[in-house]
């Protein structure tokens, strides 16, 4: 009896030490040598390995910061600049600050606006959608509302909302990582500066058709009329394929375009204040009449200049062509 | 005697050909006509004529915008009112020509008789010319241009050409109808395209659920026989009725025994596979001077009152199709372009009919509507039913984890999209939804890896050509 | 018409569901459960009610309520689970142990990895060996069939039983065979003790056809099962026939043709492939002889099953079918 317990203990010991051995072996004999810095770096990464910053995760992120001779090509949008920082200190790297950025939803082609004009019955993914169709709604370019970019969120930052059918950003969760954006089929959400307190002006809408057809499709499209690009006086709105887009870089948040829009495309969000549109109308039109009478004004001065030159004018060619 | 069929999977939907009685009827002209740009597989076609321009029936809207492309003719008469984007079946905007119809005035050189002409050009060249300036493309489906395929890459060699003449999908009768009506016209254009290949022997295959199509065709061909030495060798094949027979590679494996390998062409294992409605069109064009711009569409549905089988002009708004036989039935709920297994859902009725279309199907909700998605039970059914072989549900998970290397490695590149798999699986899972997804990415993936290779193959050569450059 | 249904083909769906291929199944069935009521009597109906009622009842609850989602009961999986666990049951089990039998089957092995089509093991199975492990007293009590309705039951041992007992005894198969008397015309028309649906191998044969004849199932696994047995018991039963029992003898004792029938190839756990099938058949087979003929339990069917039902996963790795064009 003893004897056996004894036995047992020796060789359940034995085979332990003997394996412990081999473990150790083993781990010894196929260690791989890491430069310690990625390991840091790793460290002060968010670990969320969503893939925003373009490498396959935090680890690759890392791992070619450290061999990078700069930072230039590495930018971790879900850290933002404090992790950045960090990651810099550790290599030693200068490194440059970027403005915050947030996911932006471009359509507003809600439920009430946009009519459903077919009953979508395959799986409930935008892409596939969007392979087969150009989507239930008479708009071809507007979101088609089946959540791909809700299932690319690693953050939990979007949502669909049931009343509007259309995602909704949280901007608190949102990193920027641009995963909704590149999910988006139909290109609609873009990452734009976050701006002041995180107040921006942006054109909810991508829909590339001639007026009157999207006017059908959606009431509250971006006709491409172009009233916003002659309002704006920072050269901040350009017109192209029929649908405006507010560059955020130039954009001042004066709020005029969004006042003077006819449909309603353009969107300014987190203002303390709601838009008085009447006393930006009367404003801005105020100014274009001004500046129409200048125009006016200057187009007359420069006919009665030019009735004034022109007898001099005409002298001196004849005197030319003389010569 | 066994029947002979293809040998991997395949599935056996109801046959539902309720329009085979109804013979081929031509559909008056429309008051206008939307003639895309785009109607065949590879580039658009270069428009040629401008906006007041008089047309007439047959004449050149569009020339080839490349090697892979097509000439397209105009189907009536009338003037050219405008070319521009107009939303097609799908909803998304295409390039057409909108012509308003006055007459009905063709162009001179057009035969319009009955006369069959029997008489098979000597030169292949001129026959797949004459295939070119016709416009024709492939009938069955896949709209390519049917010159580029009678022009096997130097080092092909074609062994047997197939007249595919299966008709697999259900409720499609126009192809039946083809072979019983215009069978003559049909088994010349066999012969025609049989001298273009220069091969010696031709199969006319068509499924056993169209016995009296498989006795015409037998009687025509041996009919046929004494006009000349080119009819010799036509064969007439009765193959089993099994979903998706009337694939290219499934009828390959029925007629030949022999399989094309992943990413090759039928041209690989000596086969050239031609739809009768396309040796229709052929025999039009060479024999005729009749370019593509009409085809036959069945328009059919157990709630569509009035079966047919009509002969529409290319870009008659479907509208005008649907409204000539009494228009849409209230319980249609899907209208399809095509059959129900391969068919597209059309969302825009106000879309124009286009070379390929075949067939305008009506289904009621209870006949089409998804059932809900429930657990995948691990039957094989798809992988039973998967006509290449391939394993569905794998495919399925796999495109789910985005695994693209696996994906690969479970050919997932191979699908021809039959459809048999989601028709099969029990649960309802929409399995071809997401694998056809899984496979555009791959095919991706692939093409990237290939030109990738083939730039880096170049530029050895060029470093390698380099220092005797100096 | 409303608005136009858009959607991906194909347009066109097989009759064939899910809920169709389990309704097949419990058909296929019946004849099994006709024979064992009207040979066990209302003791078996009993077991059958309380089997599938509970199935049923804990399906529902669990997804109700636990799940938080529709309930799964309408697909009738649970009812063919309810169907096997009663017929792999004694007739004289108690309720409250045909109840613990069915609450392991669909709460622990089906549900806990996710419900139908998700779970490893065959649910029935491991409700049977759960119940063979924890009440091996009424899971060995026997009855020997008497008859519609029959007087007084008489308990006694299986043939695997009682040959695999008087082998430890040291007596020989042909005495022990000549002593209880068994003939392969009882076992094959139903009048050998032991579990309600082992009682009569025609009914399951039927039941079979059913299936194959319907095309819910393929026959190979079934085969290879069989097969395999025949073979192995033959070599062993040639070398030596006072040891070992008969071929015959084994086909058609114990649960292997019920076993075979319908637990083996079950869709969720046995293997896709035709080859991998066959395969599973062959480990079935092998296992269920090597316990008869050396393990201490006299029937091994339940455990090479599951034993068998482990390696599904791997064999559907290793064997697919075979693709076009690709050699």
């Amino acid at each position: 009896m003893t004897t056996t317990i004894i036995w047992t203990i020796a060789i359940i010991s034995g085979l332990g030490l003997l394996l412990a051995l081999t473990l150790y072996l083993v781990a010894l004999r196929f260690k791989v040598e890491e430069d310690p810095r990625i390991e840091l770096v790793e460290k002060a990464m968010p670990g969320a390995n969503c893939g925003g910053c373009g490498f396959a995760g935090c680890h690759a992120f890392a791992d070619s910061a450290v061999k990078a001779p700069n930072l230039d090509n590495h930018y971790c949008p879900v850290g933002g600049n404090e992790t950045m920082k960090k990651v810099a200190e550790i290599l030693g790297y200068e490194m440059t600050e970027k403005d915050p950025m947030v996911a932006v939803v471009r359509c507003n082609g809600t439920c009430s606006a946009r009519p459903r004009t077919s009953e979508y019955d395959g799986t409930l993914s935008c892409k596939v959608k969007a392979s087969l169709y150009a989507g239930d709604t008479g708009c071809a370019y507007g979101c088609l509302g089946c959540g791909d970019c809700v299932a690319a969120c690693k953050f939990g930052a979007i949502s669909m909302d049931p009343e509007t059918g259309l995602p909704v950003v949280d901007e608190e969760k949102c990193t920027a990582c641009g995963a909704c954006s590149k999910a988006c089929p139909k290109a609609i959400i873009e990452l734009r500066k976050k701006g002041p307190r995180g107040m921006r002006e942006y054109v909810s809408c991508v829909n590339k058709d001639k007026g009157p057809g999207v006017k059908k499709a959606c009431a509250s499209a971006c006709i491409g009329c172009g009233i916003c690009a002659k309002t704006c006086t920072h050269d901040a709105i350009v017109l192209e394929n029929n649908v405006a887009y507010i560059d955020f870089g130039k954009c001042k948040l004066c709020r005029e375009c969004e006042a003077m829009c006819p449909t309603g495309a353009i969107h300014g969000v987190n203002f303390p204040k709601p838009i008085d549109k009447d006393a930006i109308k009367a404003r801005v039109q105020e100014r274009q009449k001004k500046a129409r009478e200048a125009a006016a004004a200057a187009a007359e001065a420069a006919k009665a200049v030019e009735v004034a030159v022109k007898p001099a004018v005409d002298e001196v060619k004849k005197e030319e062509s003389n010569g | 005697m066994a029947r002979r069929t293809f040998s991997i999977g395949g599935v056996h939907p109801a046959d539902s050909k309720i329009s085979r009685g109804c013979k081929l009827e031509y559909l008056p002209i429309p008051p206008t006509v939307y003639i895309a740009l785009s109607q065949h597989i590879g580039a658009p076609a270069k428009p040629v004529v401008a906006v007041g321009d008089k047309v007439k029936v047959g004449q050149v809207l569009a020339e080839p915008g490349g090697f892979m492309s097509a000439y397209i003719h105009s189907s009536v008469s009338g003037t050219v009112k405008s070319i521009g984007p107009r939303k097609d079946l799908s909803g998304n905007n295409q390039m057409v020509v909108e012509i308003a119809v006055e007459g009905d005035d063709w162009m001179e050189d057009i035969d319009r008789t009955d006369t069959l002409v029997t008489d098979i050009p000597e030169d292949p060249k001129s026959i797949i010319e004459k295939i070119k300036l016709g416009g024709v493309v492939g009938l069955g489906g896949a709209t390519f241009p049917t010159h580029v395929k009678l022009s096997p890459p130097p080092g092909k060699v074609c062994e047997m050409l197939i007249i595919n003449g299966c008709e697999c999908e259900p409720y499609l009768t126009s192809d039946f109808r083809t072979l019983l009506e215009k069978g003559e016209q049909v088994v010349i254009g066999t012969a025609l395209i049989k001298k273009a290949l220069g091969v010696a022997k031709a199969t006319i295959a068509i499924e056993d659920n169209k016995l009296e199509a498989i006795e015409h065709i037998q009687k025509v061909v041996n009919d046929l026989k004494s006009k000349g030495p080119e009819y010799s060798g036509i064969e007439v094949l009765s193959l089993m009725k099994k979903y998706p027979e009337g694939g290219e590679k499934q009828l390959i494996d029925a007629v030949m025994h022999r399989q094309v390998k992943s990413g090759g062409l039928p041209i690989d294992v000596g086969a050239v596979v031609d739809n009768v409605c396309t040796a229709l069109a052929v025999y039009e064009a060479v024999q005729k001077n009749k370019p593509l711009i009409d085809n036959s569409v069945t328009v059919t549905g157990e709630c569509f009152p009035k079966q047919a089988n009509l002969i529409v002009r290319v870009g008659t708004p479907l509208n005008y199709v649907i409204d000539y036989l009494g228009g849409v039935p209230e319980e249609a709920a899907k209208v399809i372009s095509g059959g129900p297994m391969m068919g597209k859902s059309i969302a825009n009725l106000e879309a124009a009919t286009m070379k390929g279309t075949g067939g305008l199907l009506f289904l009621t909700r209870e006949q089409t509507k998804r059932m809900p998605e429930s657990n995948c039970i691990r039957c094989g059914k798809c992988a039973e039913a998967c006509p290449m072989g391939l394993e569905p549900f794998l495919l399925n998970r796999l495109a789910k984890a985005g695994d693209t290397d696996a994906l690969e490695a479970n050919a997932v590149q191979d699908c021809i999209m039959c459809g048999c798999c989601l028709y099969s699986c029990p649960a309802g899972i929409p399995l071809l939804d997401i694998i056809s997804q899984a496979r555009g990415q791959v095919m991706g993936i692939m093409r990237a890896r290939a030109a990738a290779a083939k730039a880096a193959a170049e530029a050895a050569k060029a470093s390698a050509g380099s220092p005797t450059a100096k | 018409m409303d608005k136009i249904l858009v959607s991906p083909n194909p347009h066109i769906h097989s009759a064939t569901t899910t809920k169709v291929l389990m309704r097949d199944v419990v058909i296929a069935l019946l004849p099994a459960v006709i024979v064992s009521v009207v040979f066990y009597g209302w003791k078996e109906l009993l077991v059958l009610a309380v089997s599938v009622l509970s199935c049923l009842a804990i399906e529902y609850l669990i997804t109700r309520y636990c799940m938080k989602k529709a309930s799964t009961i309408g697909d009738w999986s649970a009812a063919v689970t309810g169907v096997l666990l009663a017929l792999n049951l004694p007739p004289t089990t108690p309720w409250w142990v045909v109840f613990i039998g069915a609450l392991v089957a669909i709460g622990v092995a089906k549900m806990t990895f996710g419900g139908l089509g998700q779970n490893i093991f065959n649910p029935a199975l491991v409700g049977r060996v759960f119940l063979l492990i924890s009440f091996p007293t009424y899971m060995t009590h026997w009855e020997i069939p008497q008859g519609l309705f029959g007087v007084d039951a008489i308990s006694g041992a299986t043939p695997l039983g009682a040959i695999k007992e008087g082998l430890m005894q040291g007596a020989s198969v042909p005495d022990l065979m000549a002593s209880h008397g068994y003939t392969y015309s009882q076992m094959l028309f139903a009048n050998i003790g032991g579990s309600a649906g082992e009682a009569c191998a025609i009914a399951i044969l039927v039941g079979f056809i059913y299936l194959v004849a319907r095309k819910v199932i393929k026959p190979w696994i079934t085969l290879s099962i069989l097969g395999t047995v025949a073979a192995v018991s033959c070599v062993f039963w040639l070398a030596n026939p006072a040891q070992f029992t008969d071929p015959l003898f084994n086909l058609l004792t114990g649960g292997l043709l019920l076993g075979s029938c319908f637990m083996a190839t079950d869709y969720v756990t046995s293997p896709m492939s035709t080859k991998g099938g066959i395969i599973f058949g062959i480990g079935i087979g092998f296992i269920t002889l090597m316990i008869r003929y050396f393990g201490s339990y006299p029937e091994g069917v339940s455990f090479a099953i599951l034993i068998m039902n482990s390696t599904v996963p791997l064999l559907n790795n290793w064997f697919h079918q075979k693709k076009y064009g690709r050699a």
